[in-house]
């Protein structure tokens, strides 16, 4: 087996073994594999940003090799090649694009997000943020109203008066289902209502309203602590793999040194205490 | 029908709508009309009650103990005399929920100014990063404290999900906050972050209508704003007229939905029973 392979497995084990060791308490191994992570998630995915978005469908619209020609536009890209050549490479960026001009808007706007890092001009980046949020919120709001609004009415409304479904099972459409739904759906509502006092009539409806939340949320719980336990599955299998000769039994190696550093920690921790106290 | 500017604007608008549908109505997608007449109503109906709160009408908002609470947690960073963190979610200012994450962060960054407690807000996203900066600038300048805001209280610790939740895990074992507040989009982070917050016997409120993780949520805080309850906030915080106004609105459009399923359901039964020629399903479902 390669050795750069040994070494990743050697490294994945440190990293999962250190992550883990927070469940003793936060701990030099933790740190080490907490920094490590933080430090080059964010490189890399400013990497991936640049080279998977930027890159390829910002610049490669704006000066794509397709339309490359001795015009001023392609003037400024040439003098941009001489800042790095593998971002702007001669002849323009190939990534099957055409030339798209309204790109030139995505541009301008992140360049003034850059500029917030110029105190003077720094209110240029709210410009880009107002974008993203009043595009968000127009683009949002049209698929909330169709699915959330309208959906849940058309859904609530589809089942219960088929009559070629049964009245009652519990795990396809039935009218029984349907009238789950419906109960559901309105008490639930009737809780979300803010301007009115929650007595009465309406203080029954909404108390049935969050049992129906809490059942789902119940449901909702469980199901992802299954998916957590598959993901957990997952580092176990990868540990137990690497324990294998191949790997040199990367994971033992590591635990025992790891016991016995935290073991020696928590032992000199344990007679600075006494002294103090003393 | 006090407001007698809304209804002249209402009714000329809809003069000329009036008009262009009996002109033609040329570029009309009637495939979407649902949607048209939906957006319209729910439109007038926010701008309505926006109004009314404006001129001064009075609405009763029920009490929300997650709210209330917001207040006290930070009171209670102030007499321990440790930091309030604010989570903002791990998603960009393209999601509901981070907005109002951000606008919650404005009034809870306002009372730390009052409090003069220190404020932590971590965050994965640079946008958010900058928007979340904005926020605290402008509450502490509010509250006559532009000495206490420093931009480093709103930091960036990296795009990843799961390496943002590894170090928020970090700031708070080594913090310690009084009070931790996750008001934002989460996803499988939120029972990481709010363990963690629960295991140092911080005092924990969350906002999200993310509802696969409002369960998470529910169990490891002491309190938890659940959906609507979240997008409200801002309201019940401010107390600005104009955000009253747009909850009682909302209520109303509520009201609207819920007597349009019951007689969507009736709608339904004699369509399926007696077979009347109105299918309402055909109606809803839009292309």
């Amino acid at each position: 087996m390669e050795t750069t392979v040994i070494l990743g497995a050697w490294v994945a084990a440190f990293l999962t073994l250190g992550i883990f060791s927070y469940l003793y308490k936060d701990n030099p191994f933790y740190k080490i594999a907490e920094h490590l992570f933080v430090g080059i998630s964010a490189g890399y995915w400013i990497s991936i940003f640049f080279w998977t978005q930027i890159q390829p469908n910002l610049f490669g619209r704006l000066w794509p090799s397709s339309e490359y020609s001795d015009s001023f536009w392609y003037s400024i890209y040439n003098g941009l090649g001489f800042l790095s050549s593998a971002v702007f490479p001669e002849g323009g960026i190939d990534k099957g694009h055409g030339l798209d001009p309204i790109y030139i808007i995505p541009l301008i706007l992140g360049v003034m997000m850059l500029l917030s890092l110029i105190p003077k001009v720094n209110w240029f980046a709210r410009w880009g943020i107002a974008y993203t949020v009043g595009m968000a919120a127009g683009l949002r709001a049209y698929g909330y109203l169709n699915s959330n609004v309208i959906g849940q009415i058309k859904g609530t409304a589809a089942n219960l008066a088929d009559p070629n479904l049964p009245f009652f099972s519990l795990t396809s459409p039935s009218t029984f289902n349907g009238i789950v739904i419906l109960v559901g759906t309105i008490t639930g509502l009737i809780y979300f209502y803010f301007s009115k006092e929650h007595k009465g009539v309406l203080g029954k409806a909404s108390r049935i309203g969050i049992y129906f939340l809490m059942i789902s949320f119940g449901a909702s719980f469980g199901f992802a602590v299954m998916g957590r336990i598959s993901l957990l599955i997952g580092r176990f299998v990868d540990l137990i793999k690497f324990s294998g000769s191949d790997y040199h039994h990367a994971p033992i190696w590591i635990l025992v040194f790891m016991l016995i550093i935290l073991g020696y920690g928590a032992f000199r921790d344990k007679g600075s205490n006494t002294t103090q106290s003393a | 029908m006090k407001d007698k500017q809304f209804w002249l604007v209402l009714g000329g608008i809809t003069l000329a709508f009036l008009i262009y549908w009996f002109a033609g109505h040329p570029f009309f997608n009637h495939d979407r009309i649902v949607m048209f007449i939906a957006i319209v109503a729910m439109s007038a109906t926010l701008l309505y009650f926006i109004r009314m709160a404006e001129r001064g009408e009075d609405f009763y908002l029920r009490p929300i103990p997650g709210l209330k609470a917001v207040e006290e947690a930070v009171g209670r960073s102030t007499e321990m005399g440790k930091p309030v963190l604010y989570v903002p979610g791990i998603m960009d200012m393209d999601q509901v929920e981070t907005v109002a994450g951000v606008i919650v962060l404005g009034h809870v960054a306002k009372m730390t100014a009052r409090y003069e407690t220190s404020l932590n807000v971590p965050v994965s996203r640079s946008i958010v990063m900058k928007a979340a900066r904005e926020a605290c600038r402008e509450s502490y300048m509010v509250e006559g404290r532009p000495d206490m805001f420093n931009e480093d209280m709103v930091h960036y610790l990296t795009d990843d999900q799961f390496a943002y939740a590894a170090g928020v895990n970090g700031i708070m074992v080594r913090e310690k906050p009084a009070a931790c507040l996750y008001m934002g989009k989460f996803y499988a982070e939120s029972l990481i972050l709010a363990e963690t917050g629960n295991s140092i016997g911080a005092i924990q409120i969350a906002g999200t209508a993310s509802q696969a993780q409002i369960p998470f949520f529910v169990t490891a805080c002491d309190y938890t704003l659940i959906g609507e309850e979240f997008f409200a906030a801002s309201a019940y915080l401010s107390k600005k007229p104009e955000l009253i106004g747009g909850v009682k609105g909302q209520d109303m459009i509520k009201a609207a939905v819920l007597t349009l399923i019951v007689v969507s359901v009736i709608l339904r039964i004699l369509y399926e029973t007696w077979g009347i020629g109105f299918d309402i399903i055909k109606l809803l479902t839009v292309q």
